[in-house]
């Protein structure tokens, strides 16, 4: 895995309270992590801070997904 | 239409001295203190370095680590509590109308910590601004019921009241009243607060309220004496279910007490001081006397507001010779508050709950710390010094006063049968 895989993992481990098998890349946070609305919006804001970037709104509604975040960042850095 | 009655079936708390209502009690009891030395933050630069906190508090053993992050601890005082009541009061959650349970919760600030420390991340920060998007859901005062009402699903009236350190006894007069007037069958009420925090300490320290007497935390709050210098800030929650006698009576519940009346008042005076006169103490007794149609010379005992500070205490006592005339000597007086220390906007609800536990168990709570005598005291009055007073109470009254001249009283009875 990726360092950048792995750091966004750790991430969504913390923040949703989840088990580290359930975070495929795949897992959809709302439908497949338990994630609110409000959760993803935390998410995202941890993920500009980790990797000190900016993720504007419009672009943050197409991250729903772990693989989508982890390709996402890997393209922005 | 007449009035319904209303009665309490159900006790929760989490205080300073005891994190259940069994504890809690116990150290009322036995005049345990709960202050010691601040933990939760370096106080090294505090002119006051104590306070009463909440002891072997773990939120994981309530809540998993996701929930218990998104909720401030005055959010999780009030789940706590309000959880040990409504399974103390029995009510089968299945076989009620919900449309019909209300949840009206006093908290006279609210989530303090998170406002804090969202704040002192944007100041740290390069004025991005980056808060958390369960900044304003987690900190806002009413948050405390919404938990409530989604855990258990009461859909009946929602919200909290802020008045300041009388917030909880507003809720519960508000509760009183929903039932009596027919529009709900239950009410959980009560209050929290969870200030122990450096802003919380910084601001009441900067106001000359809290006392200063580091070098010996466990007494020193001590209201009544005349070595008194401010009250000690303290944290926590408690809860009560209100229900209506009939819909108590039909489900066999265990009754701990009637609540027959309330009054409220303000001072307006001063936002802080209170009036030199006590005519909103005054007349915030009276109300709740006329509106419980209770003669003075029936009550026996009152939890003060008593918070050791100067003036107030005082003032109250002088209120209370007044209201009660030649009865004011026959009543146990008492303040709790030299115990728990205060809770703010929690206070009205953990002191109802000692009043009716001192009812429940024919013995009158003491006011602890008592070293020297207060000349500008009536010293015909009974203070309960220093050890609890075994005595029958028929009526207990509480009083809360709060920052901006808020007064409430509330009077239980205890049932014939």
């Amino acid at each position: 895995m990726s360092d950048i895989a792995s750091r966004v993992k750790a991430i969504i481990v913390d923040k949703l309270g989840v088990d580290e098998n359930e975070v495929v890349n795949e897992a959809s946070f709302t439908n497949d992590l338990g994630a609110d609305s409000l959760d993803t919006v935390e998410l995202i804001m941890e993920f500009e801070k980790e990797f000190d970037i900016q993720i504007p709104d419009d672009q943050a509604e197409n991250i729903a997904t772990v693989g989508q975040a982890i390709s996402y960042i890997e393209d922005a850095k | 239409m007449g009035l319904k009655r209303v009665v309490v079936t159900g006790l929760g708390a989490l205080t300073p001295i005891g994190n259940t209502i069994e504890e809690y009690w116990d150290g009322l009891a036995n005049g345990k203190s709960g202050c010691a030395p601040i933990t939760y933050f370096d106080t090294e630069k505090f002119k006051t370095k104590f306070a009463c906190e909440i002891k072997n508090y773990n939120p994981t053993d309530f809540f998993d680590r996701k929930e218990a992050r998104k909720l401030d601890k005055f959010a999780q005082y009030a789940i706590i509590s309000s959880e040990e009541a409504i399974k103390d009061s029995a009510i089968d959650l299945d076989k009620i109308d919900k449309f019909r349970v209300g949840v009206i919760w006093g908290a006279g600030i609210g989530g303090l910590e998170t406002f804090q420390e969202e704040v002192i991340g944007f100041a740290n920060g390069d004025g991005t601004p980056r808060f958390n998007p369960f900044f304003i859901p987690k900190m806002i005062a009413d948050i405390a019921p919404g938990h409530i009402s989604i855990r258990n699903g009461f859909m009946g009236p929602n919200y909290t009241t802020v008045s300041a350190c009388a917030s909880s006894a507003n809720a519960l007069i508000d509760a009183l009243n929903y039932i009596r007037l027919g529009h709900c069958d239950v009410i959980v009420t009560g209050g929290s607060e969870a200030a122990v925090t450096i802003a919380g300490m910084g601001g009441f320290n900067s106001m000359h309220a809290l006392s200063t007497r580091n070098e010996s935390p466990e007494t020193a709050s001590r209201p009544f004496d005349a070595t008194r210098d401010g009250f000690v800030l303290g944290e926590g929650a408690g809860a009560l279910i209100l229900e209506e006698y009939e819909h108590a009576k039909a489900r066999g519940a265990k009754i701990y007490a009637e609540v027959v009346g309330g009054g409220m008042s303000s001072d307006a005076y001063h936002m802080t001081a209170p009036h030199p006169d006590g005519i909103g103490v005054v007349r915030v007794m009276e109300n709740c006397l006329r509106d419980a149609g209770v003669n003075p010379e029936q009550v026996d005992a009152i939890n003060t507001h008593g918070t050791s500070t100067p003036l107030g205490d005082v003032a109250e006592l002088k209120a209370i010779s007044n209201v009660f005339g030649d009865h004011a000597p026959n009543i146990n007086i008492n303040s709790t508050k030299s115990m728990t220390g205060h809770l703010l906007g929690a206070a009205g609800a953990i002191e109802a709950i000692a009043s009716i536990l001192a009812m429940n168990n024919n013995l009158v709570p003491p006011t602890i710390n008592h070293t020297t005598v207060d000349e500008n005291i009536d010293p015909s009055l009974n203070l309960t010094l220093n050890k609890a007073q075994k005595r029958e109470i028929k009526y207990a009254m509480s009083n809360t006063f709060g920052f901006g001249g808020h007064n409430a009283c509330v009077l239980f009875k205890k049932l014939d049968e």
